[in-house]
């Protein structure tokens, strides 16, 4: 009796399901970055210094070079799988007229085109990065220590009306993305269970409406009532 | 019932001659189709029409036409097995359409089922992801006691839930990235979840995996699209089982 034979198959990671985890598992980590980022943004309702003694304390942190260029290799590596499986994927389809199916068999929108949300977050993500972290540095003093007023420069951005309503823009389809991955995440790693996987849809949509919404916030709020 | 005993349609077919020709659509008329056909029936009768003319009737695959054997491959209006859920081609009636529609129907897209001629597909990469393991090894000999081996009731419906996949690939055809995910986590998941299967099922996801890899089918990326569009109702919670399989499998292969 031979049975199955045991197989040295393609490698894990470069198996479909193991691109799959992959790119479920960056995006665990740029999901939970979204959130803390978020809340962070919250302490602008606080004050000025209470922002600004956060985003000290955050930069001033000695392991911060560390874990800026891992949060950048997640944020690499889940770009680079997705384009990878991308292309794949576009070949695989052959020539073929539709793309979506309809009706009592369609699917959701924010599931289908992810690529396209990912693309428009990529290059936000970069704009962003130049604005803020790469931007201008003015200094504050508190209780006799010299930080950066971030503070001061992103009143100064926001009052851009193009600025503002493109971060809208991008941040909508950053809630799109996260509406299909979050519950997208528990499905590949294998988590789909009658019991749970109703709560864990609504979670995927609470997820992406309570960052998109707490990052929407911030600017139309510096808008509208921080007018320099 | 108001609804019309006959109604007409103009259809939009695909024709192609073998698997290198350049195929196009061809429009018929299909006057007087009674609202009890099948959506076969209703190809008999263009067919027929066609043969009387001297013409090449429109290729089609098709077997039981009961639902069972997953032959009746076609995509009409952008649907695999057409528009409504959980029913495949030969079960869809024609009192499902308006008079005076207009449908598109094409063959099962994807690179891994070439057209073999208008609406047939070759789609013997699924029949080879099944060789490559979607069976359980045993030794030839009498006929078990039905009942040697204790199943749960649950277990016994969750596997035979998965088993009434019947192979025709319209989770590939419906899926944006032709991926045949769906098909393959319910043939991993119906012997994975008996105690006959239980015992090969590291061995049997790698393999069929790598399998379904080869052929050159696209990557999963969760619209739930194949779910949507079988006609069988297979979940995409066998596909989760597949996954967590996979990776199980993978970290404790030796
Ligand atoms: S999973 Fe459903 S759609 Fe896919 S091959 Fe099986 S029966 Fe057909
Ligand atoms: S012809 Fe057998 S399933 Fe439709």
């Amino acid at each position: 009796m031979s049975g199955i034979q045991s197989t040295s198959g393609p490698g894990f990671f470069t198996s479909s399901i193991g691109k799959k985890y992959v790119v479920g598992l960056m995006a665990i980590g740029i999901t939970l970055f979204a959130l803390t980022h978020m809340l962070g943004n919250m302490l602008l309702f606080v004050s000025p210094k209470a922002y600004n003694i956060y985003s000290h304390t955050l930069i001033s942190n000695p392991a911060i070079v560390a874990i800026e260029l891992v949060l950048l290799a997640i944020f690499l590596v889940h770009v680079a799988f997705t384009i990878w499986t991308t292309i794949e994927n576009k070949a695989a389809r052959g020539n073929r007229k539709f793309l979506t199916t309809k009706g009592a068999k369609s699917v959701s929108w924010s599931s289908t085109t992810m690529f396209y949300h990912g693309v428009v977050i990529f290059f936000f993500v970069a704009w962003h990065l130049k604005t803020f972290k790469y931007g201008t540095n003015y200094d504050v003093t508190y209780n006799g220590v010299l930080m950066r007023d971030i503070h001061r420069l992103l009143v100064e951005v926001f009052q851009s009306p193009f600025y503002v309503w493109s971060y809208v823009f991008c941040v909508v389809f950053l809630g799109y993305h996260l509406n299909h991955g979050v519950q997208s995440v528990f499905q590949t790693l294998g988590f789909n269970h009658p019991k749970y996987s109703p709560a864990i849809r609504k979670l995927g949509v609470a997820y992406a409406v309570v960052v998109a919404v707490g990052f929407i916030l911030q600017p139309l709020y510096v808008y509208f009532f921080m007018k320099q | 019932m108001s609804k019309a005993k006959t109604i007409n349609l103009t259809l939009k077919v695909w024709r192609q001659n073998g698997s290198s020709g350049i195929g196009h659509f061809e429009t018929h008329q299909a006057k007087d189709i009674s609202t009890d056909m099948s959506f076969l029936e209703m190809f008999d009768v263009i067919n027929q029409q066609i043969i009387k003319l001297g013409g090449d009737p429109i290729a089609f695959d098709h077997d039981c036409r009961e639902g069972i054997c997953g032959m009746c491959s076609m995509t009409i209006n952008g649907n695999p097995h057409g528009p409504d859920r959980e029913t495949a081609t030969c079960q869809l009636h024609m009192r499902r359409f308006e008079d005076g529609e207009t449908l598109v129907v094409e063959p099962f897209r994807a690179r891994a089922f070439p057209v073999q001629k208008d609406l047939v597909v070759d789609r013997s990469g699924l029949d080879r992801i099944i060789a490559a393991g979607g069976f359980v090894s045993v030794s030839t000999g009498n006929a078990r006691d039905a009942n040697g081996i204790p199943v749960p009731k649950l277990d016994s419906d969750l596997a035979f839930d998965a088993a009434s996949c019947i192979g025709c690939g319209a989770c590939v055809a419906a899926c944006k990235n032709a991926s045949a995910m769906l098909f393959t986590g319910a043939k991993v998941s119906h012997l994975a979840l008996l105690p006959q299967g239980a015992v090969e099922k590291d061995r049997r996801v790698l393999k069929m995996v790598a399998q379904m890899d080869k052929e050159q089918f696209g990557s999963c990326s969760n619209t739930g699209a194949c779910e949507a569009a079988c006609p069988k109702g297979i979940t995409l919670e066998n596909m989760a089982r597949m996954n967590r399989q996979y990776l199980a499998a993978s970290v404790t292969s030796r």
